[in-house]
């Protein structure tokens, strides 16, 4: 069946979340991005609202609710409409423990997923950018190699990976067996290097680093899916849905910045709002906005439903790098010299926007 | 709930419209380049496949709504061809006007007649409230006459009749144009010939004369006689058909479109070009990559169409919906297609292939129905709460 209409409960999350945003992350956002910080207070606070436990299952300590990407894909959306690196920093333990319920074996469950539960805020992240240009996730350089039957040896380097200054845990994507596989890594593992700080040109607020992973030796039972293995390409599919939600949101965001701006702002006696070259801008911006949120929901309907979800995820993700950037560039022309000024904050979302558009594997829906 | 999945059922009738459309296909090459005749009212060996509104299965919960899965039929005969259907539609714009703004016995009277809906003159277009062609009504006859010129005019030749767009009064405006039910047969009407175009030449398009032609009094579209009040007779009511005949006419161009897409998929297949949509760039072929870029604008354009008729079908406005799928489809089915031919080189624009009468077909899609450009004043008020008189 073709339908639009999230489920009464998703229409309460969503309004939830909306609204929440609003209030914690909007007006934080660009004092956060200013002085590159994300407050552990602030962090613990989003640990409240059960974003990460909600989904795990009682047995691991969590809420129990059913997995589903379509209800992550909405959250997303408004969390990154107060602000994309407030959004991700939120969600980045959620895509970690997404990806151990979907692939896990029962025992990574029962070692990682409780953890995730508490009051406060517990930091994972999935490792699967790599340094250097033209970055592809499935052909990482990094590598793990069988040592024996019960251990795997890793080396390379991982890049933007998320939160990476405080999380417990990383995801980490190699090659290894002449396919792709998944290790988590504790942060404490011998060989492994957490860099400073990186500093980039967006999404600013949220902590990234680099791993050098320089022979780190993990038990056999830190390969996701154990024996098994798990599915790379799903978990990278999932990561293009999630990051075309957080692309939607600030597209939405913009836009809804832009309306009152150009009503209120006078040019040649008249708000610009009323001149067609700003008015079907916005219409535009309007137009493609709802055009990658049904990509969204379509590639998260995929990945909720067992189907196949790679061409789904890259047409939702095409369109929402595509379409986002060019609708914050429309922002900041709405603005004229003021979208420039650091103080609106079609500013960041220019930033972000940018930043978001080339990201692969931080999250997963 | 959010699902964009088929049933087997919506699969089983899109997959029969299908089978029909590749018959009707066979046909398109010839029509294209015979501008001058009619293509056939149904094509015998497409029917025989059976009758894709007859479900074989029970219905059931999973199917898609009725407008969606009207929106996806349409998409699936114009992936066969524009005009060659393998039944063409009894009803046309016309019906859709009577049956928002007819009165029942209206109704009943011409409800089975095919009626075209001619609004258009020489000297307007975007702007309907400045028609020039008026009614006038002769009291002793108890008779609206009317004079003027109405042009691209769809199915103009071959309907029974027209729903015509007058103005009873100059001064009114707006206000003061109604519509009014006009039968070939009336005196006075004459149907002066067929256009030529760059695409859609099966197509009929035509131009409506009306010279002192009277037509009884109770013609006129509503009944209402209730004159220059604001909101009243045709203008309304037949800006309420375009919210199902916008996203309808996105669909013609998105089934088109997927036409062309499937085509320019055939060739890279057939030249070992692989679509791996998991690849980052630095391993995807420039083909494979605008290709698939190609896919996703359409794709989105699709989406957009079908969620202003899911909107329709749960019983919700869909004004501002209709107007962003049309301006959406308008601008993407001929970037699209434009871009696969891009993409084939001079295969793609020889009259060996279908690709290049698709690309000219479509570009109908952006201009008819409402302009792209009236798409986005009617988009953009809805989002700035604009009047017409705040955003013209």
């Amino acid at each position: 069946m073709i339908a639009f209409g999230p489920t009464e409960e998703q229409e309460l999350v969503r309004e939830a979340m909306r609204e929440f945003a609003a209030d914690a992350l909007r007006p934080v956002a660009r004092e956060l991005d200013e002085a590159s910080d994300l407050p552990s207070e602030l962090l613990d606070t989003i640990a409240q609202l059960g974003l990460v436990s909600t989904s795990i299952p009682e047995a691991h300590g969590g809420g129990g609710e059913p997995r589903s990407p379509i209800t992550n894909a909405l959250v997303l959306e408004e969390l990154a409409h107060a602000d994309a690196a407030l959004a991700l920093a939120a969600m980045v333990p959620a895509g970690f423990a997404n990806a151990i319920a979907d692939f896990g074996t029962p025992e990574q469950q029962q070692a990682y997923l409780p953890a995730l539960c508490g009051d406060s805020f517990q930091a994972c992240a999935i490792a699967a950018v790599e340094p250097g240009a033209f970055c592809d996730p499935e052909l990482p350089q990094t590598k793990a190699e069988p040592k024996g039957n019960d251990a795997f040896v890793i080396s390379g380097a991982k890049a933007f990976v998320p939160l990476a200054d405080r999380a417990s845990h990383f995801l980490v994507i190699a090659r290894s067996n002449g396919g792709l596989d998944a290790f988590v890594v504790d942060r404490e593992a011998r060989g492994l290097t957490i860099s400073e700080r990186e500093k980039h040109m967006g999404l600013k607020a949220l902590p990234t680093c680099g791993l050098e992973l320089e022979r780190v030796e993990v038990p056999a039972s830190a390969r996701l899916g154990g024996a098994a293995g798990c599915d790379v390409r799903r978990l990278l599919d999932g990561g293009r849905a999630a990051l075309a939600a957080v692309m939607t949101g600030v597209s939405r965001a913009v836009l809804e910045y832009c309306i009152p701006y150009t009503k209120d702002r006078v040019a040649f006696d008249e708000a610009i709002a009323r001149k067609q070259a700003i008015a079907f801008m916005l219409a535009e911006m309007h137009i493609e906005t709802e055009g990658m949120r049904w990509l969204t929901w379509r590639a998260a309907a995929d990945l909720e439903n067992g189907r196949p979800a790679t061409r789904s995820a890259h047409h939702a993700r095409t369109i929402a790098a595509d379409k986002c950037m060019w609708i914050a560039d429309n922002g900041v022309q709405c603005l004229g010299g003021h979208g420039y000024i650091r103080e609106h904050p079609v500013e960041i979302w220019y930033r972000n926007a940018r930043t978001l558009g080339v990201l692969e594997g931080t999250l997963y829906l | 709930m959010i699902d964009f999945q088929l049933s087997d059922n919506d699969q089983s009738r899109l997959d029969l419209i299908r089978q029909q459309a590749l018959i009707c296909r066979q046909h398109a090459r010839y029509y294209d380049e015979h501008e001058e005749e009619f293509a056939p009212e149904l094509i015998e060996e497409a029917v025989a496949l059976g009758d894709p509104s007859k479900l074989p299965g029970e219905p059931s919960p999973d199917d898609s709504s009725l407008p969606v899965m009207a929106m996806l039929a349409t998409m699936g005969q114009m992936w066969g061809d524009y005009t060659v259907r393998a039944r063409r539609p009894e009803a046309a714009l016309g019906n859709a006007a009577l049956s928002a703004s007819g009165t029942d016995q209206q109704k009943m009277r011409w409800g089975r007649e095919n009626l075209a809906m001619a609004i258009t003159e020489p000297g307007c277009g975007s702007d309907p409230s400045k028609v020039q062609t008026t009614a006038v009504l002769d009291e002793a006859t108890n008779e609206w006459v009317l004079n003027g010129e109405k042009i691209f005019v769809t199915t103009g030749c071959r309907s029974t009749g027209g729903v015509v767009w007058a103005s009873i009064d100059k001064s009114a405006g707006r206000a003061g144009i109604k519509s009014f039910l006009v039968m070939k047969d009336a005196p006075g009407f004459s149907v002066s010939h067929k256009e030529k175009k760059l695409g859609i030449r099966a197509d009929d398009t035509a131009t409506f004369v009306f010279q002192d032609c009277r037509i009884p009094r109770d013609q006129l579209l509503g009944g209402d006689e209730g004159i220059a009040q604001k909101g009243s007779g045709g203008f309304r009511g037949v800006m309420k058909t375009f919210n199902m005949t916008r996203p309808a006419t996105a669909a013609f161009g998105l089934g088109i479109t997927e036409a062309a897409l499937d085509f320019t998929r055939e060739q890279l297949e057939a030249a070992g070009i692989e679509l791996d949509y998991g690849a980052g760039v630095g391993r995807q072929s420039a083909l494979a990559d605008r290709f698939m870029r190609l896919e996703a604008y359409f794709e989105s354009a699709r989406l957009n169409m079908l969620h202003a008729v899911w909107l329709a079908g749960e019983g919700k406005p869909n004004n501002l919906e209709s107007s962003v799928c049309k301006a959406h489809a308008g601008n993407v089915v001929r970037r699209v297609i434009s871009g696969c031919i891009e993409l084939l080189g001079p295969l793609g624009v020889s009259r060996e292939q279908l690709i290049e009468k698709w690309m000219r077909d479509s570009r109908i899609v952006d201009i008819y129905e409402g302009t792209g450009q009236i798409q986005r004043l009617i988009v953009a008020r809805g989002l700035l709460d604009y009047t017409r008189e705040e955003l013209k």
